[in-house]
């Protein structure tokens, strides 16, 4: 099929293009909702100098985490990170580089960024560290600080089901970044659980249209549990 | 006596009202959620995209796309809504959250709120409390009133880098409700048992102290 087809069939073809030294938009907060195979497939390319755009950095041997293990990463923009071992000994040993930033205005930069907007106002971060160096203006009395929007040459998502032409639904909270992340980069690649034919999925009830996805692929997930809070049933 | 981790969160759940769409933030905050009055329609916001948050799911329950933003598996409570963390913050930065409950390391006396870094320490980031606290119109802070050396957090300006500047006005310690404004903190209340003067003496901060400090009741 040719067209609006955006169905690929192996993960080399997806990432195809990754090249040292790129930026990556990732989905997913903290374990949830990651492109999973995506991420394994970037290890197995061994590309590196990578700066990745992601709320959260995986954890030891699972997600981001797995591009730590050779050193893949030269610098990741976050607004919490730390859930690995191997993150704060790259870090501490001044390997790793690291932008925190808040995550509101981090899902705005990836938002913007996708949406044509070079930088935006927020109050968030204003009089803390996170202001200092950026332009401040004030409207209507208050004190807003100039955050510029990120764009990836890839970004790297994950969705629960798509039709072939890339129009997608999230799943629960593993929707998170993935919706912003799939507008802001260059190249959008989503992995998603079950691929329908066009016109199976209802309209109205699509998260991310298919215009902002360039390359589809079906995968399956081991979706592991960051945090197994269970109750007494 | 001091106020236990349990107190408190009953006492910050008394600003709770009918219908409020409230976020509480990781740690000590979350048991606001345990303290929630009989009859009274609360939805928690959970700031990786989750409106309507439930409890903790049984075994059979357990969805690995359903967590809160503590990454803890969660429930969806009815009349829950899920949407992304542009959306989530677009609530947050709006201002359409009724109540923020969150920890901190320190309060000034203007209002500043250091809650997010150490120097020195493993620095792990900012997560969305700078978004929640610029955010906000009514925040509560909880904590404890001195750290483990016996340090006030209560101070004349914050030491530690900062999460936000002069977006604080209520603080809820193991010792003291405290308000903030006009440069001052304001001891408005105290745990039972507790003297104003000991309070006063953990308060590096300037307080003004009224005649009269009602206990909190439990």
């Amino acid at each position: 099929m040719a067209g609006f087809d955006k169905v690929g069939n192996t993960y080399e073809e997806a990432m195809a293009g990754l090249e040292d030294g790129m930026t990556v938009i990732a989905g997913g907060f903290g374990i949830c909702g990651i492109p999973e195979n995506l991420i394994n497939q970037i290890k197995k390319m061994g590309t590196k100098e990578l700066t990745i755009i992601s709320n959260n950095c995986g954890i030891d041997g699972f997600g981001l985490g797995v591009l730590l293990e050779d050193r893949q990463i030269k610098k990741m923009v976050s607004s919490y990170v730390g859930e690995n071992k191997l993150f704060e000994e790259q870090l501490l040993s001044g390997q790793l580089e690291v932008e925190l930033t808040p995550q509101g205005t981090l899902a705005e930069k990836m938002r913007a960024a996708g949406a044509g907007i070079p930088a935006f106002y927020t109050a968030t971060g204003y009089g803390t560290d996170i202001g200092k160096g950026k332009d401040v203006r004030e409207f209507n009395g208050r004190k807003y600080i100039l955050e510029e929007s990120i764009q990836g040459d890839f970004s790297i998502v994950k969705a629960w089901k798509a039709d072939r032409y890339g129009n997608a639904i999230y799943r629960n909270t593993a929707m998170n970044f993935n919706p912003m992340a799939a507008t802001a980069g260059k190249i959008c690649v989503m992995e998603v659980e079950e691929i329908v034919e066009p016109g199976e999925l209802d309209p109205m009830y699509i998260h991310t249209p298919g215009i902002y996805v360039d390359r589809l692929i079906q995968g399956t997930f081991e979706k592991r549990i960051e945090k197994r809070t269970v109750r007494e049933g | 006596m001091a106020l236990s981790r349990d107190q408190m969160a009953i006492r910050v759940a008394r600003e709770l009202q009918d219908g409020y769409y409230v976020n509480l933030g990781i740690g000590i905050p979350t048991l606001v959620a345990n303290h929630v009055p009989e009859g009274m329609d609360v939805m928690l916001q959970s700031e990786n995209g989750l409106l309507g948050m439930g409890p903790f799911p049984t075994e059979d329950q357990v969805d690995p796309d359903l967590i809160n933003a503590g990454k803890q598996l969660v429930t969806t409570a009815k009349g829950a809504s899920i949407f992304s963390s542009a959306e989530s913050f677009a609530m947050i930065r709006g201002g359409h959250v009724d109540l923020t409950v969150l920890g901190a390391f320190e309060v000034d006396v203007n209002g500043s709120i250091a809650s997010w870094m150490i120097p020195g320490k493993l620095i792990k980031g900012m997560g969305g409390a700078m978004d929640l606290v610029a955010g906000a119109d009514n925040i509560v802070v909880m904590m404890t009133h001195a750290d483990k050396y016996g340090n006030s957090k209560l101070l004349p300006q914050c030491t530690l880098p900062l999460t936000g500047a002069g977006c604080i006005t209520q603080v809820l310690t193991d010792l003291a409700y405290v308000e903030i404004r006009d440069g001052k903190f304001h001891l408005v209340e105290r745990a039972p048992g507790v003297s104003v003067e000991e309070i006063v003496e953990k308060t590096a901060g300037e307080m003004v102290v009224p005649d009269h400090v009602p206990e909190i009741q439990f």
